[in-house]
């Protein structure tokens, strides 16, 4: 009963969208920036839809060097504890509206690596993910198509995942913390604690 | 009335800018055999960026930005566009020089308060590229003030009038070549970039900008592009015999830029600052001699 409140509430949400929020849309789905933080073997399908044969550019969509003036963040194949601190931390430093694009099986369950000690299974549990792309690795047409949605999503006001982040953080915050405790500096290992603590003891 | 000619002359360059970038893109993907954006892409990059929640730092980055984009759209006012100024004067050389450093200033100012040190790299770059190129464009301003016995921009365009062939650029080919190639750096165009260089500095100056600043940087640079191109036009292609000629005519400009850099690599600081003091300045002393003698 509770989902289906919900999603009478989101369609309600939808129609309700003011004339404004209509046209604003419309500008923030024709001009979409991201940032890739690559990761994993999804890089490699960046450069052909830059360039000349899927050119992405006519989209509106483009690559951006600092999260400041990212809207998207592209995260490419498998995330690892330690990388999952710096997409966190660069995806909190993006400002609203910002949007997550996940590529590849690897980010949807840890693809080949999903008993690996350090690989997160299922990056959406840390961070809210607006569209996967399901793949090992997805074909540019794949990454085309799922911009397209994503503008789709844009136009009708769906693409709400950074404000499911902040309405629950606690349970974001709760996962990120359980991931880190697994975690530990590699200066921080038992050959290099004691200098490391002789010299400055900051942990 | 005053004030109503200052906003269409200042919304006018604004839109004109914004679109000979979109242009601009569009030639860049063409030249990379690709389709391109549309024409009008920056302007939806720029109504985007004005909707967006943005970071700012401290009170000094807002006062830069807003300093820049005034300080360029004061400039602009002392370009005559076909003969029209809004405000006439007849030394306006002197004041567009001196008006068109603010606009870097601030954009300093701004960038350097967000204590980023990618943006403090940059914008000494762009400081220092502003010294390399400043001398040898004002070389061969002098030219032109010591050819025509004026500092009236709108003089000096008034007197090629007639046909084409009594441009400027015929009158004293070097100094053209000078002026275009440090309308390259003003511009910040390749070869003389090092100011942005995405790869190795994140953008530079920008890197701190978010949401609206980033709006009004694009806004800034739009406003230089016009002035720049416009001071090109009038100097050395006769003005314009109307606005929509004048605008073709700063288009031209922009594009033959926009090509040059689409083909070169980029310019280390020191590199360019040497070419600047030695090729162009070179070329404008050449020139003034020529015209003195």
């Amino acid at each position: 009963m509770q989902i289906l409140d919900y999603a009478k509430e989101e369609q309600k949400k939808q129609e309700d969208q003011k004339l404004w929020d209509k046209v604003i849309n419309y500008f923030r789905k024709r001009s979409l920036w991201m940032l890739h933080y690559c990761t994993g073997c999804g890089a490699m399908e960046l450069p052909p839809i830059l360039t000349s044969r899927w050119d992405i550019e006519r989209f509106g969509v483009g690559p951006m060097a600092t999260p400041r003036q990212a809207d998207i963040l592209l995260l490419t194949g498998y995330v690892s504890t330690n990388t999952m601190k710096r997409v966190i931390r660069t995806y909190e430093q993006m400002p609203e509206p910002k949007w997550v694009l996940a590529f590849g099986s690897c980010t949807v369950n840890g693809g080949m690596y999903w008993d690996s000690y350090n690989t997160v299974n299922n990056v959406g549990e840390y961070i809210p993910i607006d569209i996967t792309i399901a793949g090992c690795m997805p074909r540019p047409e794949a990454i085309l198509d799922s911009m397209i949605e994503l503008m789709d999503m844009i136009q009708r006001g769906e693409a709400k995942a950074f404000q499911k982040y902040k309405e629950n953080y606690s349970y974001y915050k709760e996962n990120q913390d359980r991931l880190f405790k697994r975690t530990k500096p590699v200066l921080e290992s038992s050959a290099l604690r004691y200098i490391h603590d002789e010299n400055g003891g900051e942990q | 009335m005053v004030i109503l000619n200052i906003l269409l002359y200042a919304f006018g360059s604004i839109l004109v800018g914004l679109t000979f970038m979109g242009i601009g893109r569009k030639v860049t993907a063409r030249v990379h055999l690709r389709y391109g954006p549309p024409f009008y892409q920056s302007i939806m990059d720029v109504i985007k960026l004005l909707s967006r929640k943005s970071i700012t730092h401290n009170f000094v980055m807002d006062l830069g930005m807003i300093m820049s984009l005034a300080g360029l759209i004061g400039t602009m006012l002392y370009v005559p566009i076909s003969g029209h100024t809004a405000f006439i004067s007849n030394t306006n050389i002197v004041v567009i020089m001196y008006l068109m450093a603010i606009g870097y200033l601030g954009m300093a100012m701004a960038v350097a308060a967000s204590g980023n040190p990618n943006a403090a790299i940059g914008v000494s770059r762009a400081l220092t590229m502003m010294l390399g190129y400043e001398v040898p464009f004002f070389t061969v301003i002098l030219g032109l003030i010591i050819f025509n016995n004026s500092s009236s921009v709108a003089v000096i365009a008034a007197s090629q009038a007639g046909s084409i062939w009594n441009w400027n650029i015929w009158h004293m080919p070097l100094g053209y070549i000078a002026a275009e190639i440090t309308l390259q750096a003003m511009m910040g165009e390749k070869p003389f970039d090092a100011m942005i260089a995405p790869a190795e500095i994140a953008s530079g100056p920008m890197v701190e900008l978010s949401g609206k600043y980033l709006g009004l940087g694009f806004l800034t640079h739009a406003v230089s592009i016009f002035v720049e191109t416009g001071l090109i036009v009038n100097f050395f292609f006769g003005g314009g015999a109307n606005p929509i000629d004048f605008v073709l005519k700063q288009l031209g400009v922009y594009l033959v830029a926009v090509i040059f850099d689409n083909i070169f690599p980029r310019y280390k600081i020191e590199q360019a600052v040497k070419f600047l003091w030695i090729f162009p300045m070179g070329l404008a002393v050449v020139q003034l001699l020529l015209l003195a003698f």
